[in-house]
């Protein structure tokens, strides 16, 4: 790659995933008012497009209070590590042959786990420094979720990078050429995609936040910009479950007549909805429900996935 | 033949007081209400009580409220007055309708009864209520504190030398210390209600949920001794939305009393106008028109419908599914519409009058009803896949929050939360009020008694009321809308001008509102939320002595803590949003 492209694509990268998570805020806002009967946000600009600056005009300049009772050194830092661990994940994901970071590497998905194991440290270091009991309540229960769904998450993926024989995403979707994973590997997709709501904390796996049971989780003491980085993370959090899901299992950019960037672009815009519309119609579940089926029917889905996939590709090999 | 006639019309709790040794009743009391009525010493009441439990099953602690008999003009001759009367208020629920009112004559300098705690617990917040309230004390209470009024209150304001308007008072002003005393006082001290700070391994966890929480339905707060997750014990505090309905009631005439009572249960709009309205009917001995009866009973239950769609939507919500609540509130508006369109007016139209209501039905009602009535079954059908069937909202509510019928009754409950643990008793048919016995509906039971037992009775009768509506807009009778009573409308305007005489009563009536001959009288129904009742005492005066209102949603809450012990937070929001209640409801 010559030096020049290279930062193109790294900076294009950085800010198509922070424009992404800003717009997909008002697409979530948008779709929710869809599905729920209401216009949703539509008075600021065209279509209510400018609501996502107005939004952002006001997470800069609201007041950055600091709760005088709390850890300050770890309660800055907190959201800085989430923000940047979802951030630096997306040097993996390749949207076209051509423009990806680093979708060659060959420890790709290894690096992705790594950076969304490094992001449980953001949710639990955020909720115990704010030393309030929401918080801490958030960050217990995010702590015990993150890790045990990454354990799903990483299993369910073990058939698909033996099937690819490889660890970085662009074999992966090369591997993809005659049929998508989705298809072979459909246990491990569904898996996958669950442990993907979980790990984002997203509804009915919302239990970090559960507003109704914990005012706002393990972020309610932060404000403005910090919270904002919660909040970004969140959503690039999406985009990153969603793209993987693409690259993994969806075929990545590959389709037939129109350009890559759009197959790929398409693919992770119809999964975002998708988490839209399960926030929509799912109610959430209790914590050790949720846990329960991690540990119960998740865990024994990917295992069986796994040894089903090893023992066709070792027949396979065999004949 | 006349004794049986009489026993008869004692009923079995009135039977076995007059049953009992002479020496432990007073004196028993006629009342225009028609309640058996005892007077009993505080030295025998709790052996009376005691006695009236073990005679029979399912018998209700129904309400416990005190009287400020000091400046009462109008007492009936032969009766033991004292300076205080502790009344208390036992329904049965096993088999047809049962009331028996104990009344406790206390001096105004002694003002004391012993406690009855032990014998219902959901005495528990009665007496403290009335001792908040009226200063009547309960000796062996265990907590015998404030809980409407802010600990640092003085007085008692339910008495009747207690001011009843800020403007009897200088001025109010709060400085930083006095503020700073007032939310000292709010700190919770976990000792104070006897809980321990550490189990053998473990430090618990004291939560403060409310009075600002997503969940908790208004200002109601909940402290909450945590182990990990798992509640130990939860201390309720409510009072936060107090406005002292009672005491406003005996500074407004009948009439103008009557949107007071909207407020009270403000999702149940008119369905608060019941009982008040047919209370004061009771004592004037007024006549309800069949009309009017009808459109009470559509509009009551245009108001259960609407009050239940509150309740669904916002548990589901609760429970973290974000649409349905939109939908239903969708479909309430439509509900408000059709109120708009009779009333004027959408959540507190205050619409009942003393005899009838205010206007009569506006033209074309009929069609709007009717379209109503074809539009909602769909939806709930559409609902009850998206909600009663939904395996989340299952695994979250059932066996959540379990109470038996036997323990619903001993903590008060009434209404879709008893139903809901199999027992069938609605007022509407064990006592049919307004004309209810000639509506054919169902009860609706289910009979687990859990979170989704009480929902799933909730929606059930969502379609009951339906069916009561479609029966009012078929059979809806002509005439008049509103009793020819002079107490219930003054003269016609027209011939004011004729004579003198009428244009004086006319003034009278409409300057002063009218007078009410003196007496008791107690009306209850089958509101929204459980049993509403208003007790209200007339002194032959233009405004009430005295109105009790006990509310469903008070008695309830006070069992929450119950049936939280040993759930976890997340179970606790499934109970809290089951226990149908509204705050204002609940501190009146």
């Amino acid at each position: 790659m010559v030096w020049w492209w290279a930062i193109i694509v790294i900076l294009g990268t950085v800010f198509g995933v922070l424009a992404v998570a800003a717009l997909s805020t008002m697409l979530e806002r948008r779709l929710l008012g869809f599905f729920q009967d209401r216009p949703g946000p539509n008075r600021v600009g065209p279509f209510g497009l400018l609501q996502v600056a107005a939004d952002a005009i006001k997470m800069l300049f609201k007041q950055d209070w600091i709760p005088p009772f709390a850890d300050k050194p770890v309660f800055f830092i907190a959201p800085i590590i989430g923000f940047l661990a979802v951030l630096i994940s997306f040097a993996m994901i390749p949207i076209t042959p051509s423009w990806s970071v680093a979708g060659h590497l060959n420890v790709g998905l290894l690096w992705v786990f790594g950076m969304m194991g490094l992001h449980v440290y953001s949710v639990v270091l955020g909720g115990w420094s704010s030393n309030n009991k929401f918080a801490l309540l958030g960050a217990m229960r995010a702590t015990a979720q993150m890790i045990s769904y990454e354990v799903f998450m990483g299993l369910s993926l073990l058939g698909v990078v033996m099937t690819a024989g490889s660890f970085a995403l662009s074999d992966i979707v090369e591997a993809q050429k005659h049929v998508w994973f989705v298809i072979p590997q459909c246990l491990g997709a569904v898996v996958f995609f669950i442990a993907g709501i979980a790990e984002t904390h997203r509804l009915p796996f919302d239990l970090p936040e559960g507003e109704n049971e914990l005012g706002a989780g393990y972020h309610t003491e932060y404000s403005s910009m910090k919270f904002g980085m919660f909040f970004l993370a969140e959503y690039a959090g999406m985009a990153l479950i969603a793209s993987l899901v693409t690259a993994l299992y969806l075929g990545g950019w590959s389709g037939p007549i129109l350009p890559p960037v759009v197959w790929f672009v398409v693919k992770a815009f119809l999964l975002l909805c998708f988490f839209i519309l399960l926030r929509t119609a799912l109610p959430r579940p209790r914590y050790d429900q949720l846990m329960a089926f991690g540990w119960k029917v998740l865990l024994p889905l990917s295992l069986l996935n796994t040894l089903v996939t090893g023992a066709v590709l070792l027949l396979r090999a065999g004949a | 033949m006349s004794e049986v006639l009489e026993r008869s019309r004692l009923g079995a709790m009135g039977a076995t007081v007059a049953a009992l040794p002479p020496h432990m009743v007073l004196t028993e009391e006629a009342t225009r209400d028609e309640v058996p009525t005892f007077w009993v010493s505080r030295g025998q009441i709790r052996e009376v009580l005691k006695a009236v439990k073990r005679a029979g099953r399912l018998r209700m602690l129904f309400d416990l409220t005190a009287v400020d008999e000091r400046q009462r003009e109008h007492k009936a001759a032969g009766l033991p007055y004292g300076g205080y009367t502790v009344v208390y208020h036992l329904t049965s629920f096993d088999g047809p309708l049962d009331d028996l009112r104990l009344k406790v004559p206390v001096p105004a300098d002694d003002a004391t009864v012993p406690t009855i705690t032990d014998l219902w617990p959901n005495a528990n917040w009665l007496e403290r209520e009335a001792w908040d309230l009226m200063g009547v004390v309960f000796e062996g209470h265990p907590a015998l504190r404030r809980i409407m009024l802010p600990p640092t209150w003085e007085g008692h304001p339910l008495r009747k030398d207690h001011y009843a308007r800020a403007t009897e008072r200088p001025p109010f002003t709060l400085t930083d210390e006095d503020m700073m005393r007032e939310q000292e006082a709010l700190k919770f001290d976990p000792e104070a209600w006897g809980m321990k700070r550490h189990s053998d391994n473990s430090d618990f966890m004291f939560l403060n949920v409310g009075p600002n929480h997503p969940s908790v339905h208004g200002v109601f707060r909940l402290m909450l001794q945590l182990e990990g997750e798992f509640i130990v014990d939860a201390v309720p505090d409510i009072g936060y939305h107090h406005r002292g309905a009672e005491k406003m009631a005996e500074r407004q005439t009948w009439h103008s009393f009557i949107p007071y009572t909207d407020r009270v249960d403000y999702v149940g709009g008119v369905m608060n106008n019941f009982p008040y309205v047919m209370g004061v009917e009771k004592l004037a001995g007024i006549t309800v028109p069949d009309r009017a009866k009808m459109i009470r009973i559509m509009l009551a239950e245009f108001f259960r419908l609407s009050s239940h769609m509150v309740f669904y939507g916002t548990m589901i919500q609760d429970l973290g599914q974000l649409s349905p609540v939109f939908f239903i509130f969708t479909d309430r508006e439509h509900v408000f519409e059709i109120i708009e369109k009779i009333c004027g007016f959408r959540m507190h139209p205050a619409f009942f009058r003393i005899g009838g209501v205010a206007m009569d039905l506006p033209k074309g009602w009929e069609g709007e009803v009717k379209a109503f009535l074809d539009y909602l079954p769909k939806r709930l059908d559409e609902y009850d896949k998206l909600v009663m069937q939904n395996p989340i909202f299952k695994a979250r509510t059932k066996g959540v929050g379990v109470y038996s019928t036997e323990e619903a009754v001993e903590w008060g409950v009434t209404g879709p939360g008893l139903r809901a643990t199999g027992h069938e008793w609605d007022y509407r048919k064990i006592a049919p009020y307004s004309g209810y016995d000639q509506i054919p509906f169902e009860v609706p039971v289910a009979h687990n008694g859990d979170c989704y037992d009480r929902a799933l009775v909730h929606v059930e009768e969502m379609r009951q009321s339906l069916r009561i509506i479609r029966y009012c807009l078929e059979n809806m009778p002509e005439g008049p809308y509103k009793a020819e009573h002079p107490l219930a409308m003054p003269p016609p305007k027209p011939r004011t001008m004729h004579d003198i005489e009428t244009l004086i009563h006319h003034f009278v009536g409409v300057s002063w509102g009218p007078v009410m001959p003196p007496g008791e009288a107690r009306s209850c129904i089958e509101a929204t939320k459980g049993l509403n009742s208003y007790y209200l005492t007339s002194d032959g005066g233009t405004m009430s002595y005295r109105t009790r209102i006990r509310t469903p949603s008070f008695i309830h809450l006070q069992q929450i803590p119950l049936l939280a012990r040993g759930a976890t937070l997340a179970d606790l929001i499934a109970i809290v949003g089951s226990v149908d209640f509204v705050m204002a409801d609940v501190d009146r």
